[in-house]
């Protein structure tokens, strides 16, 4: 996993609640095994009836074309557990994501893509979005993980929390599955122990 | 200390705690589909790691696949990788694969439970957010992303924060021609899509216990509409009945045992949750979605809300639902025309879905207009369905009768209405475009699905009662 320690770039606000996984990568998009994750990304909301880019949404407006961080409301990625929704947001070069609240497993599938998932819930989220959206995109922002700040033009550096293990594993761009494999005795164990205790769980056969 | 079904099932999978905090639950049933195993089996592959229990592991072809009769791989264009990547990872990695032409294919939530691979105070993982479909039979089911899918794959656990606790108590009856739908519609209604956001639900009460195993698991597949992480209902006889001589549930003595272990699943009296909902199905109306959330619901005669009438932060995502929706604030949905009707998908596609739609269909004929189509949740579902008569019943009505897949809810295979069209669904999502560009879509049972097929317009299956004709 790509590690993540600090991030510098332009914030784009785009202000909705209940953001959901089929706006953010389209079902209907997927055309194959080797997707294009870039041109994914909010698919039809980028684009006018003709197919032609509508110029009104925020990541096609020439100040946020290179977006590194999305600011958004509650409850971003709702819906699909498709990890699609995660990948193309980093096709895109967007590193963080700033919101209310996240939908639960997307919020997983960004943490095991190295984007950062930031809450700035109530009061300090109106305010810091305030700040993205008078910053226009004229002027980047630094969401700092390590000290865990985010600073930027219009006020002053807006702390923000992240569980330690979740920030450590960004940090250190952990693999999860060598993380768990650590642990591979304690799972025979398991295996060994509920092959007694319920060994109908240790077997799945056809009986038929 | 009184512990509750989730707590009594967690506890037992739980292997280890990770140095990051993380529970390392282990995973009992493990399905996969073919929309997402490719990625997982190639990130496997490229770093040199085997799959740990195939035997505990099974995969469907279900999102992308065809139900024209006659399919085959390639009868979707846009499918046809994802199928024959999903047989090549399968083969390669020794995993049970129900195939598109396997006589039980058909869609994860509805095949592991029907085959008994799902079992009570089992764990389940599926990379599809509907996973917890399977608690309708006391399972304890996660969905996960991809790279979750390649860890369960290689490891057979989950790296998982305990989740929080969270009863929703129905009382009462349902009322003749109310379904499990219709309480999930409108429980979605009252707490919101992020309700439930960071917690297990467990469903209880009088109303629950009284619902087949097939509205339980309708109940327990929005629970993901609501935010909700997991939702289960505690296993009992109706359960244990439902289950018994299903082809992978244990056999003879170790079923018996298997039983007694079951009988003790259920929350204990007096154990705690960190939220309690309650709502009493008494006087519950059918339900529909007149947005494009699965909280903005409204009761079938009821009318879409006024706006100022809604609590503040509700009214942006109202007003932008009402252009998408072309729908005026404060209008009833009844008797508003539609164009098409989808039954089908995991929320509803089972075989007393398509019994309750077949008996209001009986004898009828599909409005002028109106394409109307049934997908049965599997092939075992389609195969009892037509030695019950019923996909003749649906075929003389002017219903398209498909092979089984999840089809329209999000089509993935190519199902889809077109643009401006006005569908009523028995899917669990109304999201903007996601059952074809421009889509209307009214979520609702298959009762009032069907009925609304036959008037043409939105309807109250309740006045196409079986021989009201």
């Amino acid at each position: 996993m790509q590690p993540f320690t600090c991030h510098t770039g332009i914030a784009a606000p785009l202000i909705r609640d209940d953001i959901n996984t089929d706006q953010i990568a389209p079902i209907l998009h997927s055309r194959g095994l080797k997707e294009d994750y870039r041109a994914m990304l909010f698919h039809r909301a980028r684009r006018r009836e003709d197919g032609s880019e509508d110029p009104d949404f925020v990541l096609n407006k020439p100040q946020f074309r290179a977006a590194g961080i999305l600011v958004t409301g509650e409850n971003f990625g709702a819906g699909s557990s498709r990890e699609s929704a995660v990948w193309s947001m980093l096709a895109n070069g967007i590193r963080v994501i700033v919101a209310k609240s996240f939908a639960d497993i997307y919020r997983e599938n960004c943490l095991q893509n190295g984007l950062l998932p930031v809450v700035l819930g109530g009061a300090l989220g109106d305010r810091f979005i305030a700040r993205v959206v008078t910053a226009d995109g004229k002027a980047p922002f630094t969401v700092d993980l390590l000290t865990q700040q985010i600073s930027g033009p219009g006020g002053p550096d807006i702390a923000f929390e992240i569980p330690l293990a979740d920030r450590t594993r960004l940090i250190e761009g952990l693999d999860d599955i060598g993380l768990t494999l650590k642990h591979v005795d304690e799972i025979a164990g398991w295996e060994a122990r509920a092959q007694t205790a319920q060994p109908w769980l240790q077997s799945a056969r056809d009986s038929r | 200390m009184q512990q509750t079904l989730f707590d009594k099932i967690w506890d037992f999978h739980r292997v280890a705690q990770r140095a990051d905090g993380r529970d390392l639950i282990y995973i009992d049933r493990h399905v996969l589909h073919e929309l997402h195993a490719h990625h997982a089996f190639a990130q496997l592959h490229k770093q040199g790691r085997p799959v740990r229990r195939a035997d505990l592991t099974f995969a469907v072809q279900d999102h992308t696949v065809a139900t024209r009769p006659g399919r085959d791989d390639d009868t979707n264009p846009s499918g046809s990788a994802f199928i024959k990547a999903m047989r090549e990872g399968c083969r390669t990695n020794g995993i049970r694969l129900f195939d598109i032409d396997d006589p039980e294919q058909g869609i994860s939530h509805v095949v592991a439970p029907e085959l008994g691979i799902v079992l009570p105070g089992a764990t389940h993982a599926v990379p599809d957010s509907h996973a917890s479909t399977v608690g309708g039979v006391g399972a304890l089911a996660f969905g996960c992303g991809t790279s979750e899918l390649a860890h369960i794959l290689a490891t057979q656990v989950m790296a998982l924060k305990r989740p929080k606790k969270m009863r929703v108590q129905l009382d009462g009856r349902l009322g003749a021609g109310v379904s499990a739908k219709d309480v999930a519609l409108r429980i979605i209604a009252e707490i919101g899509v992020a309700g439930a956001r960071g917690h297990v639900v467990e469903y209880a009460g009088a109303a629950v216990g009284a619902m087949p195993i097939e509205q339980r698991m309708t109940l327990c597949n929005l629970n993901i509409e609501m935010g909700g992480r997991s939702g289960l209902v505690a296993p009992d006889d109706v359960t244990f009945e439902w289950l018994a001589r299903r082809p992978f549930v244990p056999q003879g003595m170790e079923w018996d045992r298997a039983l007694r272990h079951w009988c003790r699943l259920a929350s204990d009296e007096g154990a705690g949750f960190d939220r309690d909902v309650r709502l009493d199905c008494t006087m519950l109306e059918p339900q529909i979605t007149w947005g494009t959330d699965p909280s903005q619901v409204i009761g079938i005669s009821g009318r879409v809300p006024d706006p100022a009438a809604l609590d503040p932060g509700r009214r942006g995502a109202a007003a932008s639902a009402f252009g998408y929706m072309d729908l005026a604030p404060g209008t009833p949905l009844l008797g508003l025309p539609i164009n098409r009707v989808f039954i089908g998908s995991c929320t509803n596609s089972r075989l007393p879905d398509l019994q309750v739609a077949a008996d209001v269909v009986r004898g009828r004929h599909v409005a002028e207009g109106v394409v109307a189509m049934v997908v049965p949740g599997s092939s075992s579902v389609k195969r009892d369905a037509e030695a019950a008569g019923l996909d003749r019943v649906f075929r003389e009505a002017g219903f398209f009768w498909g092979e089984s897949g999840c089809s329209m809810c999000a089509g993935g295979n190519g199902d889809r209405g077109q643009p401006g069209e006005r569908c009523v669904s028995t899917t669990n999502r109304n999201f903007e475009n996601r059952q074809g560009p421009k889509v209307r879509t009214h979520l609702a049972s298959p009762a009032t699905a069907a009925a609304s097929a036959i008037a043409g317009r939105i309807a109250d299956a309740r006045q196409f009662a079986p021989g009201a004709a």
